[in-house]
């Protein structure tokens, strides 16, 4: 494969739910080793881009590109094992389960025994187990979750949560983690502790990123390139201050200025 | 107070975890193994059937406990099972391959049901599941070339190699060896990835799709095996009560069922053994309290209907994790013993959690 090509590619992407185009025309591609973000006010489709990636939809047109697979044609439960992972904008966590259950179900990819083996518990199922477990631990070293590990995700404040899934993301080793609003309901020390992470995950595990997210001082911070939305449609793609200077963008979120 | 101090992964995956388990349960063992010899005939029965109700529990919870698919037909894989036993017992095949029978075909029952899973979610798959247990117990009063219909069908003792297992002690060990055969079965799903997919499918479907689960597969497959756990306690039913009919497969019998697991505790294996002592106790203690209370309500019938109504209205309000929740409490006190402090157990509304007050 070719290591320039781009990693996931969208191209002319559309959905419609009933007669509201929610995505319409868009396309964009992210690079390897990338923090891509896609900004927008509230319903202009970043989420919808989302779950049309992770196959929850399916899309009126267009393709999804992931390293050569077309993901439109990939049923939703084989997107994990291409190497892509998300975490949700609403935390959808496995709630009465512990947190080292959350994690190790983040592993179900790498599942290599069978039914009946698991049935009777083999060596080789004890010997996986092990591994999964030093894979979710490694995971709990770089998240901080150490002290969380045996709560109940029934137990957990909200900012706890929200790493938890982050980590259940980052145990199935994704090559690709989609992260939706990783920022929403922290405070702001959470937001810093967020950035810092997003960062050691694309440079020291080297995942790429693509997230969703709405503080614009965590945007500027940690990606490399922004992709704003409005109404279905991408307004422009750059850096972030680019996007932030563009005049269609500050047109989204602000309105237009009277004519007087 | 115990700490366990961990130091190895293998701490946190066997079964027997520390000392304490291992003199409990070696304790339990050790009273189920004499069991026998200190009670009655009488009490060994109820011992059996206990026994055998717990098996159909594990089967149950493994579905509704476990995968969330909550199941209003069970008492069809009884029939299943305890029909299929019973015929295949009369025909003179060797228990260990009619009981072999009775399995599969209890599971291939559990595929059926498990499609329209597929398709229709929460209380409309209780509906299908509903509709299955009817459909079942119509085959079984109408097919009666086969089942003898209302009359009813008289099982032959078990018969494998020459022996004959016919008093109560000894169809109390079959039962009791193979109540614990099928706990580890499900103890051992519950701790590797499938059983852990069960739980993902339970929480949040989403979720678990998007970690690489195959919803429809793990479905289909928790019903196969829940079905065929309840079709193995079919089987060993069958041989216990020595009498079938179809009203022992009822859409009650479904309901008792179900009820039993949630009076236990759902989610929890403790919750089977703790709900199918209740369902086989409960009716003993009515009976014998019958006599204290005034007889305008001590003959009354639906007595027992009555106090398991109220009995099961008292958990849903106070205690919805059922036996095994209040049991984690009293364990926690008495662990915790002078430390223990009142809210440990409080619920909370997600947003008034806080890193402070853990």
């Amino acid at each position: 494969m070719n290591a320039a090509a781009p990693m996931l590619n969208v191209e002319q992407l559309s959905v419609s739910f009933g007669g509201v185009k929610a995505v319409n025309d868009v396309s964009f591609a992210v690079n390897r080793g990338e923090i891509f973000t896609l900004i927008g006010p509230n319903g202009a489709g970043k989420t919808t881009v989302f779950n049309l990636i992770s196959r929850i939809y399916n899309a009126t047109h267009g393709h999804i590109v992931f390293e050569g697979a077309e993901l439109t044609q990939v049923p939703a439960h084989r997107i994990a094992a291409l190497g892509i992972a998300r975490t949700f904008q609403n935390i959808e966590l496995f709630e009465h389960a512990t947190v080292l259950q959350n994690l190790l179900i983040g592993r179900h990819v790498h599942r290599a025994t069978s039914l009946w083996e698991e049935i009777l518990f083999l060596p080789k199922v004890r010997r996986a187990e092990k591994d999964f477990r030093e894979h979710v631990e490694r995971v709990i070293d770089l998240l901080d979750l150490q002290h969380y590990r045996d709560t109940h995700v029934t137990g957990l404040p909200y900012g706890a949560r929200k790493v938890v899934e982050l980590g259940r993301a980052l145990a199935t080793q994704p090559k690709l983690l989609l992260m939706d609003e990783p920022s929403s309901g922290l405070n702001v020390e959470e937001t810093d502790d967020m950035a810092f992470w997003i960062q050691d995950i694309n440079q020291d595990l080297g995942v790429t990123i693509l997230m969703v997210e709405h503080d614009m001082s965590l945007v500027s911070r940690v990606s490399h390139r922004v992709l704003a939305m409005n109404q279905g449609e991408v307004l422009t793609v750059g850096t972030p201050s680019e996007v932030q200077a563009h005049p269609g963008v500050i047109e989204a979120y602000l309105g237009k200025t009277a004519d007087v | 107070m115990r700490f366990i101090f961990k130091t190895d992964y293998d701490q946190d995956i066997r079964l027997v975890q520390h000392g304490g388990h291992w003199f409990w349960y070696g304790a339990l063992l050790l009273f189920l193994l004499t069991a026998p010899w200190i009670f009655s005939n009488y009490l060994v029965d109820q011992l059996t059937l206990i026994g055998i109700y717990a098996i159909c529990g594990l089967g149950l919870m493994l579905l509704s406990g476990y995968t969330g698919l909550i199941s209003l037909g069970h008492a069809a894989f009884l029939g299943v099972g305890a029909y299929t036993e019973a015929v295949l017992a009369a025909k003179g095949w060797p228990f260990p391959l009619s009981m072999a029978m009775a399995v599969i075909l209890s599971a291939i029952t559990g595929i059926i049901v498990g499609l329209p899973a597929l398709r229709v979610k929460g209380i409309y798959l209780t509906i299908a599941t509903l509709a299955l247990g009817v459909i079942v117990e119509e085959i079984l009063t109408r097919w009666e070339s086969v089942t003898a219909g209302n009359s009813g069908l008289m099982v032959k003792p078990v018969q494998w190699l020459g022996f004959k297992i016919d008093t109560a002690s000894e169809f109390y060990y079959l039962t009791i060896a193979i109540m614990i055969a099928a706990t580890l079965v499900v103890l051992n799903l519950l701790r590797s990835p499938t059983g852990r997919a069960f739980v993902a499918i339970r929480d949040s479907e989403i979720s678990a799709q998007s970690m690489g689960i195959h919803l429809a597969k793990y479905k289909t497959m928790s019903f196969a095996l829940s079905a065929a756990l309840t079709g193995l306690a079919g089987g060993l039913y069958a041989h216990k009560i020595r009498f079938l009919s179809p009203e022992q497969f009822t859409v009650l019998q479904s309901i008792e069922l179900l009820m039993m697991i949630f009076i236990g505790g759902l989610g929890s294996i403790h919750g089977v053994f703790f709900g199918a002592t209740f369902l086989i106790v409960l009716p003993q203690m009515i009976s014998v309290g019958k006599d204290f209370l005034p007889a305008a309500i001590g003959g009354a019938a639906g007595l027992q209907a009555t106090v398991f109504g109220l009995i099961m209205i008292g958990f849903v309000l106070f205690e919805p994790l059922g036996i095994y929740g209040r049991w984690v409490k009293i364990r926690t006190y008495l662990q915790s013993f002078p430390f223990y402090r009142k809210g440990a157990f409080k619920r909370q509304k997600t947003f008034q959690k806080s890193e402070r007050n853990r």
